[in-house]
């Protein structure tokens, strides 16, 4: 499964000596901001120092404590925002390179099983995980260690979820995500794939089968345009997917992608890189609304690709089964939407049209689909403090709880992580 | 601009700047190059009896992401033949008057083999000898080197041997590895020397490899100590440097004292010339990164003179030697105190943590609303150790600050000749620390 020509993993991976070199400009803060910061906590310093003394084994595992999956966030997380971004040397300086340490790190250590893990003995007691992306795989990891049986039921026929599908090779190459999997695998996790909640089984065999449950579901397919010639527009999560596994997609010469996140830009990516001669990213609101990273949008202008701002697609041209265009219409910005941003309204007759052969859409995905007879919040599933669903022994975590903005990979693990623990809490004072 | 013209010993060179005896000046080719690079002077790889060398030879100390802080060696004098040797010292001598070409020479301790030695050096044109008393391996194996230097008796013997004949000025190369780098050099003095050169390298075993358990380096199997040098000794050189400069007895003679160990930037040259150095000898910064370095060094060098209203080397030469002084004779009523720059602080806090847990917990991390802690003096307990100066990784972002104590000056000395119990006596000491206003917590 390797990703084609263009996007193989942009950044190349650190030699010793300049991960030696890297790791010793690291000052070993004392309170480090980048591990507060870090929603998983990992000891940074400490992971770092030990990069330093050459000791990598035990660099791994202080990660690894921390974050089962820090392989993908080590690629994924947008440091710049988080770890990178609180360095103490990025005042005047440049920040450490924490995100290709954690790399270097974890891949000079492949075996990533119970010798770098220890497993607690058998508790007896088992639990179900429901998805197998980072939410789902810390949570079962997670409670592997600590001795449970744990069975994770997937729906697609490779786990991971988003780090497999969705991440498009540039930065992730699908084998990190499947090399995680199968670290979770050799704690002891089971899983089963091709098994869909709600089609395979249902909630309740999990709940009468399993001491608790974890639900790590993710969100829904991507939200509908409701313009006319819809059914011409490729949706922008195949696309990736597709430019990630051996699944040709068909690029377009003049590609079009709705939507300014960090999935669109994704998209955008995958066109350029995959052979686009041009490619224009239309958006309905500005620059200053969009919610993808400024780092990513920065990565993406690099790329050539054209924006339009206050650009709202209305219909899909073709002719003779090819797509010819894409009409649209001019927006302004009004007063705040319930978002706090300013809304986008159409200015009447200012419709235009965009010569495209290809349209791709990342607006979004529906918030969790199925029709589990479980509590919501503005359509995210309702947690309390120990991420327990409103159904009593039935946990939640990842994108499926999070509201837009606050969903992350790396959120994601974390609550796994303390899904786990909670679950783990709960067993165990069961037994006693 | 500043006049780096040196006068050692009558030995002149357009600047302080000599190749230490070491593998750079180990060939007439070498030193042609050193010299076109702007080397002021050579001191031939040590000449001497016949020796065979053995791979590997170099063991280096790398820290922290930086190469060769220190490296260490068990290569012998020159391999070359005596004969090559004297005629490319003479060749080099003859194609660059102005350059100071020195040979280095070590044979067996008797007054013939050095009488000899001596004699065809001179034949040479060379403009002085260096007596190596200091190579720490096989040559002090064989009674030479080290085994000399390390002698005062065999020292001052040899010397006077090697004076007996010598009309040209005698360099006496001295070896770190003893207690008191004093006692050598006065004997030194006693038979004659016309100068003196330190340090020579220091006895060190530079690694033992982790996954074979060999030394570093390993020669077949085997390995043992060798000799130390490159920027990591240069504290110690510098310290043995203060040591001659603040010793009376060599001090009235004035004798000139040719400064190595560690140099490998014109701020290290500046600081052995502050020590006393009258000449500046490098090896591990040009076996690093080649003979090119000496521009720097003479550059550097010059503009910090000009900067500092320096015309010569001579002017430079021991400024610093007033300051040395005793313990003894401190002025135990100065205090300074760490004072931190908030607007440069980075928050690093590692100027707590090291104040907390190994200094004298006058560092706090004060809470701030939106920001990270801060670390704080609580100056009233700062005893002005000056670690949290030393750790910070921000130029100027903590300073030592002198504050007055309120004490008049006084030295331990001086309480030792007027209050001697409180010297010896822990309640005399309480109460003198009451009565002064000295509160230690």
């Amino acid at each position: 499964m390797n990703a084609p020509k263009g996007l193989q993993e942009s950044l190349p991976p650190l030699t010793a000596h300049e991960a030696l070199i890297e790791a010793n400009r690291c000052l070993f803060c004392y309170d480090a901001p980048c591990q507060k910061i870090c929603p998983t906590h990992i000891d940074i310093p400490r992971f770092i120092k030990k990069i330093a003394t050459e000791n990598r084994r035990g660099s791994a595992r202080t990660i690894l404590e921390s974050n089962l999956l820090g392989a993908t966030c080590a690629r994924v997380c947008p440091v710049q925002e988080l770890c990178e971004g609180a360095c103490v040397l990025g005042a005047e300086n440049k920040p450490i390179a924490i995100g290709r340490l954690q790399r270097y790190a974890l891949d000079s250590v492949p075996d990533r099983g119970p010798s770098m893990i220890p497993i607690a003995p058998s508790t007896g007691r088992s639990v179900a995980v429901v998805g197998s992306g980072p939410a789902g795989l810390s949570c079962a990891g997670e409670l592997a260690r600590r001795g449970h049986s744990v069975t994770i039921f997937e729906k697609r026929e490779l786990a991971g979820g988003l780090s497999t599908y969705g991440i498009i090779g540039l930065r992730e190459p699908v084998q990190v995500s499947l090399d995680e999997v199968r670290m979770i695998e050799n704690l002891g996790v089971k899983i089963e794939n091709n098994a869909e909640l709600g089609r395979n089984f249902q909630l309740s065999d999990l709940r009468q089968r399993f001491h608790a449950v974890f639900l790590g579901l993710g969100l829904g397919a991507t939200l509908e345009m409701a313009i006319e010639g819809e059914e011409w527009i490729v949706d922008g999560l195949e696309y990736i997917e597709g430019s990630k596994l051996d699944k040709p997609i068909e690029i377009g010469r003049n590609v079009t992608v709705i939507g300014a996140g960090n999935t669109a830009i994704d998209c955008a990516t995958v066109a350029t890189r995959l052979g686009a001669d041009h490619v224009t990213m239309i958006y309905r609101r500005t620059a200053e609304e969009m919610s993808a990273y400024a780092h990513e949008f920065e990565f993406i202008k690099l790329e050539g690709v054209n924006f339009r701002f206050l650009t709202q697609p209305i219909r899909v041209l073709t002719e003779n089964g090819r797509v010819t265009g894409l009409v649209c219409v001019q927006m302004d910005l009004g007063a705040p939407d319930a978002s706090g941003r300013r809304a986008p309204r159409p200015i009447p007759g200012s419709e235009f049209t965009i010569p495209t052969d290809q349209v791709v859409k990342a607006v979004g995905q529906h918030k969790p689909p199925l029709a589990l007879d479980l509590a919501r919040t503005n359509g995210y599933l309702t947690v309390n403090e120990n991420l327990e669903t409103s159904m009593p022994g039935v946990f939640a975590g990842g994108d499926a709880i999070r509201a837009k903005g606050t969903a992350s990979t790396v959120m994601a693990v974390q609550d796994g992580k303390l899904a786990a623990a909670a679950i783990h809490s709960r067993l165990t004072s069961e037994a006693n | 601009m500043a006049n780096l013209h040196t006068n050692f010993a009558g030995i002149q060179s357009p600047n302080p700047f000599w190749l230490a005896s070491a593998p750079p000046s180990n060939s007439g080719a070498q030193v042609h190059r050193a010299f076109e690079a702007g080397w002021g002077g050579a001191v031939w790889k040590t000449i001497g009896p016949p020796v065979l060398n053995v791979s590997n030879r170099y063991g280096a100390w790398h820290y922290g992401g930086q190469r060769m802080l220190a490296i260490n060696n068990v290569e012998l004098i020159s391999d070359r033949p005596l004969e090559i040797n004297l005629r490319e010292i003479a060749e080099v001598k003859r194609a660059w008057p102005d350059r100071a070409v020195i040979a280095s020479a070590m044979v067996e301790s008797t007054p013939q083999a050095w009488h000899d030695i001596v004699r065809r050096i001179e034949d040479t044109g060379a403009d002085g000898i260096e007596l190596n008393y200091g190579c720490p391996h096989g040559m002090s194996e064989r009674g030479m080197g080290s085994a000399v230097g390390q002698d005062p008796y065999y020292c001052e013997q040899i010397t006077g041997w090697v004076k007996d004949v010598a009309k040209i000025p005698v360099i006496v190369k001295l070896t770190p590895n003893i207690t008191n780098i004093v006692i050598p050099a006065r004997a030194a003095l006693a038979a004659g020397a016309n100068a003196l050169s330190l340090i020579n390298t220091i006895n060190s075993i530079a690694a033992v490899d982790l996954d074979t358990f060999e030394l570093t380096p390993n020669i077949g199997g085997k390995g043992g100590h060798g000799g130390y040098a490159g920027p990591a000794v240069k504290p110690i050189a510098l310290n043995m440097l203060a040591s001659l400069g603040g010793d009376a007895e060599l001090k009235a003679t004035g004798i000139p004292i040719s400064g190595m160990g560690g140099i490998t930037t014109w701020r290290d040259a500046a600081e052995f010339l502050l020590l006393g150095a009258g000449s500046l000898q490098v090896c591990t910064a040009v076996m690093h990164y080649g003979f090119r370095i000496v521009e720097d060094l003479c550059d550097g060098l010059s503009n910090w003179m000009d900067e500092k209203g320096f015309a010569s080397i001579a002017d430079v030469t021991g400024k610093s030697l007033p300051r040395i002084s005793d313990f003894k004779d401190f002025n135990l009523s100065f205090q300074a105190v760490a004072r931190i720059d908030q607007a440069k602080c980075i928050k690093c806090n590692l100027c707590y943590v090291a104040c907390n847990d190994t200094a004298h917990q006058c560092i706090d991390l004060i809470e701030s609303i939106g920001d990270r802690p801060h670390p704080t003096v609580r100056e009233a307990d700062c005893v002005g150790c000056r670690l949290c100066y030393n750790i910070c990784p921000v130029h100027r972002c903590i300073e030592m600050v002198e504050i007055p104590s309120g004490r008049d000056p006084v030295t331990w000395d001086q309480i030792m000749t007027s209050q001697r119990a409180v010297t010896e006596d822990w309640e005399a000491m309480k109460k003198y620390r009451e009565d002064h206003g000295i509160h230690i917590h």
